[in-house]
């Protein structure tokens, strides 16, 4: 087989399962550490320096890194990462003094953003520090974009928003509140460097059926994202008793959950699709699930019913499906009586603002033609993030394209190509500290991952801003970072030094290390100490061994990162180090770098 | 010694063995040798080897002396039984543990230096008397417990870190067990478990005695350049004569014992039933004929070369139980009554004689 050689950041980044998942690639494993050795403050930053948003985040992320945790591939569940940023961001006290500020002289360069939510909030906060006079238009009068208007408080307190949104705002953005764009075309001519358009996906999608407007139907049917809004900046207080709530993603869990806490006692959710195909994530809907919300799957609605002026509930068909969900058939029908209904069934871009003489190409489903590594459109010096470039997405890709697009800004404001970006860069620092000690807790602790604490069912209700889900206890912090595989820690092997002497073949405790015959890839996989289970993970094999000219092969697949090879090693052979990657960021210099 | 012990990782997907075990239900605890040493290799070879073989951990004895590979018995099958003797005497407690239960399965790891020179009588011994043991000499050529003096099993002109030779002639335990009558002599090398893994299999089966030369590189004392047992030096030193083809399996045919076809397979019917099938590696090399073995044997050490393989294989001697024709019941199973008939019959006995 080919030797993996030096291998490259790239190749050790994979490693880090929910580093590489991670849009924003937040340094999982260093942060859990910090948040072990009760240095909350570092471990904010840590994740500050990556997603900008940890408080936020730790709260209302969609975790893309959770089920890509090799703790759930060696166990039953991963680690709780949000949680424990969480616990990172609430407990960091007074970090004002390590955040980036902006120079005392500008750099002349400025920079329009549209919108003032979490992508052009990540442009600023890479921007700002630069020197650059980054100018926000926001329709709103607070910043925070849907983290404010469509994330309810009982999941994201007021106060943790408007912390994390100050903290870029304060380092120098002007954000013209109250002043939506009504012309890109007019915004291009005011003569700024760059424009990025982080307006969001901010249109709730409407339901055409029968009934919509008939009656007093416009009052008592709400669209989910106006709705949350106007709840959320209360100038809705009240809904009627009996609820339906039309969609199951997530956005429908903060809807039914929304209104079970402003007078909707009897909620139901109704889903198109059986229970296994649903959009929410798992904890979301369980958490209304526990709040009573009622649940009818396999039902569509057929129209709003209106009798003498009212909306008294609506027709539903009932829908059976084959078995994959793509395909379904009306099999009767049910009548469901309801005072309001909200329609949570996705959301939509709307760039009514944008001309189209611009240069800026559209494509499908009304988005524009923007590149996914560049986040340029089709105008140079004009850039898209958030889920203003490719639809809803979650916060944290939202961060990611605010990273890339400062990139891109700033390349464009010192007249370079756009393409030529910095790269990844890692070197690895051996993390150890005697023979058989390391400076981290290497040890596999079977302890299995903690629940979150959650108020209690009778105080949720009491008012809409009651938190419902708390902070990890000391104890539950305690043993979770202790769950953490530390898959940074690396396994670095040299072979030259190796004696082939069999002792980490013998020691790895998932049968993870071979020495064998060279040969063709699949004989190779043929003789593995323990058959790999065909996971995304990289093999690494060695240049041939100086005694014999095997080769060393590793399956990272399950490695638990205990570094016992690398204690049962006479010649220091194998060794654990920690890969140190430096994310590429606005203002870094492009090139290239291996570590070894 | 390491910092944590092996964890057990709740998902590992580990194979089972036809009693549903996996290879870590043969573990034991960590080891405490040093990092890189050849006895922990070979632990993990009988491991391996004891799993493979599907043998009931409970149905095993482990019994040693004194030395860095006595130890070693500590580290695997934690669910077996286990002796550790004085030093150079556990031939005679095998010998005797063998005596009261024949039906388990004894297996004693012993070290150039506990069996070659305090233990070599009792080792004469056993092997004459064809005590059911699998007999494991971790062959290192030094005294690492003590801090690494030459042992019996050291080569002449092979020197220490410091640089002094030995000059003594070691002893070569392959050639002293065929002097002996032995039925079932191997060698291996730690860090050859391919090889290593059959050889350990075939000496569970065999009939008798079955004695195993490891070598089993020392890496504080005795893994440097000048040393004639370092993992370098074994490498470049190691003749294999025979190759272990295929796993003990019942036989399948008829016999082909003590002939060696053209194509230098050989079959060897062994007493618990199945067959040892290998491959002779310098064509016509036949582990049953001893005269021409103690020929191979002599040459081979003659050049300063190492021979590997199943060297020698007579499973037709009888082992002490059947020699003896004592009880085929361990003796636990004895009713009291029959074990210990009393007085009167010892009266009777003696008066048969008077």
């Amino acid at each position: 087989m080919e030797p993996t050689g030096v291998p490259d950041a790239a190749y050790y980044q994979r490693v880090v399962d929910c580093q590489w998942a991670c849009p924003a690639h937040t340094d999982v494993p260093e942060y859990v550490r910090l948040v072990g050795q009760g240095r909350y403050g570092e471990a904010y930053l840590v994740n500050r320096a990556t997603n900008v948003f940890p408080g936020i985040l730790g709260r209302t992320c969609d975790r893309p890194c959770e089920p890509a945790c090799r703790r759930g591939r060696v166990d039953e569940e991963p680690v709780a990462i949000c949680r424990l940023k969480r616990v990172a961001a609430d407990l960091r006290g007074d970090v004002s003094d390590r955040l980036p500020k902006a120079p005392r002289v500008p750099n002349g360069k400025r920079v329009a953003a549209v919108g003032c939510g979490p992508a052009s909030l990540a442009v600023a906060n890479d921007l700002l520090p630069l020197g650059y006079a980054v100018t926000i238009f926001e329709g709103a009068t607070e910043p925070g974009g849907l983290m404010r208007s469509s994330i309810p408080a009982f999941r994201l307190p007021l106060e943790v928003l408007d912390a994390e949104t100050a903290a870029v705002v304060d380092m120098g953005a002007e954000v013209r509140y109250g002043q939506p764009v009504a012309s890109l075309a007019r915004l291009l001519e005011a003569g700024y460097d760059a424009v990025f358009v982080g307006s969001g996906a901010p249109r709730g999608k409407d339901l055409d059926v029968p009934g919509r407007h008939e009656g007093d139907a416009d009052a008592h049917v709400h669209v989910s994202l106006d709705w949350l809004a106007s709840v959320a900046f209360r100038h809705t207080t009240a809904i009627g008793r009996r609820v339906l709530v039309i969609g199951v993603g997530n956005t429908a869990m903060d809807c039914c959950r929304t209104a079970r806490r402003i007078g909707g006692t009897e909620v139901t959710v109704v889903a198109r699709r059986p229970r296994a195909f649903f959009r929410a994530s798992p904890w979301e809907l369980q958490d209304a699930m526990e709040e009573g919300i009622g649940l009818l799957t396999e039902r569509a609605p057929r129209r709003f019913v209106v009798e003498h002026g009212h909306l008294v509930g609506v027709e539903l068909d009932e829908l059976e499906w084959d078995e994959r969900a793509e395909h379904s058939r009306v099999v009767g029908s049910t009548f469901l009586p309801a005072d309001d209904v909200v329609l949570a069934i996705g959301q939509e871009n709307a760039f009514p603002w944008i001309e189209r003489d611009l240069g800026i190409d559209f494509g499908g489903a009304d988005l524009p033609v923007v590149d996914a590594v560049t986040m340029s459109s089709t105008r140079p010096g004009v850039f898209f993030g958030g889920d203003a470039a490719f639809g809803p997405q979650n916060i944290v890709w939202a961060v990611a394209h605010g990273h890339e697009a400062a990139i891109s800004i700033d390349l464009h404001c010192r007249d370079l190509p756009v393409t030529t970006r910095p790269s990844l860069q890692g070197s690895l620092v051996s993390q150890r500290l005697s023979l058989s000690q390391w400076s981290y807790a290497n040890d596999f602790n079977p302890v299995g991952r903690q629940e979150t604490p959650r108020v209690a069912l009778e105080r949720r209700f009491a008012e809409l801003g009651v938190e419902v889900e708390l902070d990890l206890t000391a104890e539950q912090v305690a043993r979770e970072i202790q769950r953490c595989l530390n898959c940074d820690v690396q396994t670095q092997f040299r072979a030259s030094r190796c004696v082939e002497c069999d002792a980490c073949v013998d020691i790895c405790p998932v049968g993870g290390l071979t020495i064998t015959e060279d040969g063709p890839e699949a004989a190779v996989r043929a003789r593995l100490t323990v058959p790999p289970a065909g996971g995304a993970e990289p093999f690494y094999v060695s240049e041939p061994l100086p005694q014999t000219r095997r080769i060393m092969v590793k399956d990272e697949d399950l490695c638990v990162h205990c570094g016992l090879c690398a204690e049962r090693c006479p010649t220091a052979a194998w060794d654990m180090a920690k890969l140190v990657l430096v994310q590429p960021r606005a203002g870094a210099i492009g090139r290239a770098v291996t570590v070894g | 010694m390491p910092s944590i012990a092996k964890p057990l990782v709740p998902r590992a997907p580990l194979p089972r063995n036809a009693l549903g075990l996996t290879v870590r239900d043969y573990e034991g605890p960590m080891s405490t040798l040093c990092a890189g040493c050849g006895h922990d290799s070979t632990t993990a070879a009988l491991v391996q080897a004891l799993w493979q073989s599907s043998i009931e951990p409970h149905r095993v004895v482990k019994l040693s002396g004194i030395g860095c590979s006595s130890k070693t018995p500590t580290y695997f099958l934690r669910g077996a039984h286990g002796f550790n003797s004085v030093h150079g005497r556990m031939v005679p407690i095998a010998t005797g543990a063998n005596a009261a239960n024949r039906d388990l399965l004894y297996l004693g790891i012993s070290g150039d230096g506990d069996a070659l020179s305090i233990g070599l009588g009792h080792l004469c011994h056993g092997i004459r008397r064809n005590v059911r043991l699998v007999h494991l000499i971790e062959n290192n050529g030094v005294y690492g417990l003590t801090k690494g003096q030459f042992s019996p099993g050291a080569d002449r002109g092979s020197a220490s870190p410091r640089g002094e030779r030995n000059d003594l002639s070691p002893i070569d335990p392959m050639l002293l067990g065929l002097s002996l009558g032995a039925t079932f002599l191997a060698r291996g090398f730690s860090a050859d478990k391919v090889h290593l893994v059959p050889l350990l299999e075939a000496a569970f089966a065999h009939r008798g005695f079955a004695l195993i030369d490891v070598i089993s590189p020392c890496v504080q004392f005795n893994n440097h350049v000048g040393s004639t047992k370092s993992y370098a030096a074994t490498r470049a030193r190691e003749v294999q004569v025979t190759d272990l083809l295929a796993p003990i399996a019942p036989a399948a045919g008829p016999p082909l014992a003590g002939t060696v076809p053209d194509g230098g397979v050989l079959d060897v019917p062994m007493a618990g039933g199945g067959e040892l099938r290998f491959r002779s590696v310098p064509p016509g090399y036949d582990p049953t004929d001893r005269t021409s073995v103690a020929v191979h044997l002599a040459e081979h050490a003659g050049r300063g070369e190492v021979p590997t393989g199943l060297l020698f294989v007579d499973e037709s001697v009888p082992d002490v139980h059947e020699r003896h024709r004592s009880t085929q019941q361990p003796l636990n199973d004895v009713p009291f009554e029959q074990l210990c008939p009393g007085a009167g019959t010892l009266d009777a006995i003696q008066a048969a004689y008077r």
